[in-house]
């Protein structure tokens, strides 16, 4: 392994993350609620009565988290190697997946880990370890 | 607009700001994390880092409380069994995720800033979000 100390940018890292620990933690103090992003659309999409504004609410500061970002700096990089077909294909397994699995890397890779949960230990094992061996057999087994 | 919907904004605006300045909402990124025999970038093990440091002691302060600040019903996840679908449906986010380097977050953070791809990969995993949602549909009685 070698370590690629140019891309290497701890100290935004670590402010990212704990932004995303904070907002996390909001979201659980004032609404009760965990911050797993495929639980909250998941939510949206089936519709349970009651259940719709705060998430609506949630996935809109998502949304316009960019623009408020662009009112005092430059966005950063957004790189998007794949093409539209891989893309269709990753969304699909993304969204079929996290259902399935009750979590992504924010419900269980924070909220989970941060509960001590079990599940979302095994889920975030599972779910790193794939994506570990999907880029390994991508880029250096088919060379892409 | 409901206190709870302003606190919900609030707090997707903070995660949304976080996934930015991490640099989650960067596929690119996000796959040199991945590439473990590549030129490994080991940033993203920090983000977690900072995330959970800052998460687990109100996650373990709130346990055993039943309201929210706002009065909510705090609502915990209480299942702790280690079933196939947790393990297959974590695989096959996993594989997604490898492929273009989004998970729903930062999928919908680089939506918000306008990328093509980043739209064609939030619908297309939205749509495998309803068809999740078709299958497990309770049978009709």
């Amino acid at each position: 392994m070698t370590i690629d100390w140019n891309a290497f940018t701890p100290w935004s890292a670590l402010a990212g993350g704990a932004m995303i620990g904070l907002a996390s933690a909001m979201l659980l103090l004032l609404n009760g609620r965990i911050a797993g992003i495929s639980g909250i659309l998941g939510g949206l999409i089936g519709r349970t009565p009651g259940e719709t504004g705060w998430r609506l609410a949630f996935t809109l500061g998502l949304l316009i988290g960019p623009a408020l970002w662009l009112l005092f700096a430059a966005l950063p990089p957004i790189r998007i190697e794949a093409g539209y077909r891989l893309l269709v294909g990753a969304g699909l397994l993304v969204g079929i997946g996290t259902r399935y699995g009750s979590g992504c890397t924010s419900g269980h890779g924070v909220c989970g880990l941060s509960r001590l949960s079990p599940r979302s230990l095994v889920a975030t094992l599972m779910f790193m370890s794939a994506g570990f061996a999907t880029v390994y057999v991508v880029r250096h087994l088919l060379g892409a | 607009m409901k206190k709870t919907h302003i606190s919900a904004l609030m707090a997707g605006l903070v995660f949304g700001l976080g996934l930015l300045l991490s640099g989650m909402a960067n596929p690119e990124k996000v796959l040199g994390f991945l590439d473990l025999a590549g030129a490994w970038d080991p940033s993203l093990a920090l983000v977690m880092a900072g995330a959970i440091g800052v998460a687990l002691p109100v996650f373990y302060l709130a346990k055993g409380r039943d309201r929210s600040v706002l009065g909510e019903q705090l609502n915990l996840p209480a299942r702790r069994d280690i079933d196939r679908p947790l393990v297959i449906g974590g695989l096959l986010f996993g594989i997604g995720w490898g492929l273009a380097g989004f998970c729903p977050g930062p999928a919908i953070v680089a939506t918000g800033a306008g990328q093509a791809k980043a739209i064609v990969f939030t619908l297309a995993m939205l749509a495998g979000m309803g068809i999740f949602q078709l299958l497990n549909r309770p049978k009709a009685a």
